[in-house]
């Protein structure tokens, strides 16, 4: 069973988000980056799946920022290979076209299923793991919480509202977009981190060219106004307390 | 037809989600902008009673089948594919939910048709249409302008007003079928996995203690069910909480969770993710602490707290044991 995790950082959103003097991006200067939360739950059940049936997990990203340390860490936690597909993606790169090059990119890596992450919060056209599958031809499941193997098959559990899932059948190879891993995903030591950088090898493929995305364009990216304000509650802690408590005898709440 | 508004409803259960209404209000407004006509189209099997309901659309394209008995990634894909492919609408309009991610970036590969995901806002003036995506976990928004003739646009929940999509009168129906076979396909479902009966159901509790990643750890999660208990309410929390494991999924609020309206709603270390807010965004009064005041959950809040949980939590719930006295 080899299984393909494509993987992407992208901005830490506990930081300041700046928009740039285009109005249409955000300034990229200053922005800090961590790995997409979805894609650890994604890798988290590949090595889980490749524990229980053996097999191996080939991590693969694009040329972006801190592209080598994700596929390390990815190394760490015990992936079998890492590659990273050239062509300068610094700038950001849409879906649709991040999903063309994952296409050609995994045809010549060969695979019998691809995890990726549910989706990120950094782009607005869709999810690049139901684009690929397209491109693919491939059966998918998105917001996937559940995995097994059952002979060519794959059992999966696909969330919908109010804690009701859907359990499919499909037949492999498959794209799964990963909402969460069975369990909490695993952690890297930073020593073996370490290690990976120096006795590990990311390999190349190539991701084809693209042709530019059209359909759509920004006209500007700002933060939005809340119609809503808050009302502030200040002071210490007691002082903060003693307000709440107020508002909720108000409010009849207590 | 190069105007046409098409809405794809959303069922599940026999039910359509109000999501559909909320596209069908504004798809109404949109089409009427372009000159072009409102259809909604419902996938499924025996889903006449469905179909009566979408009176705001000009007509409905019912594709009913027992293949489509229960949402498939897989078969709901081929069908509306080969309906869009067919019908040529200027805009599609999809749920930005579970089953509609499985719908709207599939479609868009497939036939080549430009999609903005996470809208939030629609508009169009002399035929230019407009959307706003919410993106950053709903710190920034982006204004885009669709320049092809065609687009699908996936929409989320809560967005936009449901009663505008509401309508008594009996829409037109047109029966079409599959125009490919759908046996043997690779997706198959087996079932539908009903949450675990829990001991509380949040969405009956009045007062409500939410939880989020700033609790830390599971053991701090006594400090919340004491401020809880002395309010007389319950906990709830957070996805990131729930996947930890360290509440069971019946707590769990947002989209893929329960949707709660209490009287009051408390975060706790919560940062107003859209896919959580989605869930809670109609309590009567929402207080939130939080650190951070940046955090989204404070555009959506009525009382913001700019502090550590750990700090107010002890001092709140030992003022609420005192006023009770
Ligand atoms: C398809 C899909 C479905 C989803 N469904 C749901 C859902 O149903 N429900 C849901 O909740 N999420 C859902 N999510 C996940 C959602 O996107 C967010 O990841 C999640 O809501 C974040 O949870 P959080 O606010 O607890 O954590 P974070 O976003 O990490 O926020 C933690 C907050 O705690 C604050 N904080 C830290 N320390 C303290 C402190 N000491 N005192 C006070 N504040 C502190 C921080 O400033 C931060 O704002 C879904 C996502 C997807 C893609
Ligand atoms: N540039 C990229 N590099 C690697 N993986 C990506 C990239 N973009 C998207 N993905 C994968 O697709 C998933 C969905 O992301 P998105 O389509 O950006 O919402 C991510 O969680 C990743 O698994």
């Amino acid at each position: 069973m080899k299984i393909l995790v494509p993987m992407k950082q992208v901005p830490d959103l506990v930081e300041e988000l700046e928009i740039d003097s285009s109005g249409k991006r955000l300034n990229r200067d200053f922005l800090k980056f961590k790995l997409n939360e979805f894609d650890e739950h994604a890798l988290e059940e590949a090595l889980l799946l490749k524990e229980q049936h053996g097999g191996e997990v080939v991590v693969v990203t694009l040329d972006m920022a801190e592209a080598d340390n994700l596929l390390f860490t990815a190394i760490a936690k015990g992936a079998d290979k890492i590659f990273k597909i050239p062509g300068n993606c610094d700038e950001g790169i849409d879906c649709h076209s991040a999903a063309q090059m994952f296409a050609t990119a995994a045809k010549s890596i060969g695979f019998d299923l691809i995890l990726t992450g549910v989706q990120a919060a950094d782009d607005r056209d869709g999810q690049v793991g139901m684009l690929l599958a397209a491109f693919l031809g491939l059966p998918h499941v998105s917001v996937v919480t559940g995995l097994s193997l059952e002979g060519a098959s794959a059992i999966v559990h696909k969330e919908y509202a109010g804690g009701v899932m859907a359990e499919f059948e499909v037949v492999l190879p498959a794209v799964f977009g990963i909402q969460a891993a069975r369990h909490t995903p695993r952690y890297a030591p930073v020593s073996k981190v370490r290690q990976a950088w120096k006795t590990s090898k990311i390999e190349t493929v190539d991701g084809g060219t693209v042709p530019a995305s059209n359909g759509s364009v920004v006209n500007r990216m700002f933060k939005p106004e809340s119609g809503k304000r808050a009302e502030l509650i200040e002071g210490s802690p007691d002082d903060v307390a003693g307000k709440i408590v107020d508002l909720l005898k108000s409010r009849g709440l207590l | 037809m190069p105007n046409d508004v098409f809405v794809v409803a959303e069922h599940l259960k026999n039910k359509l989600s109000d999501v559909t209404f909320e596209m069908l209000g504004k798809g109404r407004e949109i089409a009427d902008a372009c000159g072009g006509k409102l259809v909604a189209v419902v996938l499924g099997s025996g889903t006449k009673d469905l179909a009566a309901q979408l009176g705001v659309a000009d007509s409905v394209i019912s594709v009913d089948d027992p293949a489509l008995e229960h949402f498939s990634p897989e078969a709901y894909r081929i069908v509306l594919s080969s309906v869009v492919k067919d019908r040529q609408p200027k805009l599609t309009l999809i749920a930005n939910t579970s089953m509609g991610m499985d719908l709207a970036a599939p479609l868009s590969a497939e036939l080549n048709i430009p999609l903005v995901a996470y809208c939030k806002g629609l508009s169009a003036d002399s035929g230019n249409v407009s959307v706003t995506s919410q993106l950053y976990a709903g710190k920034v928004d982006v204004e885009s302008s669709i320049t092809s003739a065609q687009a699908i646009i996936s929409v989320l929940a809560g967005s936009f007003a449901g009663d505008a999509g509401r309508s008594e009168r009996t829409p037109s129906i047109e029966e079409v079928r599959p125009s490919t076979s759908l046996n043997d396909l690779r997706v198959k479902f087996r079932r539908l996995v009903e949450p675990e009966p829990s001991d509380v159901d949040i969405t009956k509790e009045e007062k409500l203690v939410s939880i989020g990643r700033g609790i830390q750890s599971q053991d701090n999660i006594a400090l919340a069910e004491e401020l809880a208990a002395a309010l007389g309410g319950a906990i709830s929390a957070s996805r990131p909480i729930i996947d930890n494991g360290w509440l069971p999924k019946s707590r769990q609020v947002g989209k893929s969770g329960m949707s709660v309206k209490p009287k009051l709603y408390l975060t706790l270390g919560i940062s107003g993710a859209p896919e959580h807010v989605e869930g809670m965004k109609d309590a009567a009064t929402i207080i939130a602490v939080n650190t951070d005041p940046r955090a989204p959950i404070f555009d959506i809040a009525d009382y913001a707290v700019v502090g550590d949980l750990f700090d107010i939590v002890p001092a709140l719930t030992e003022r609420i044991k005192g006023a009770k006295g």
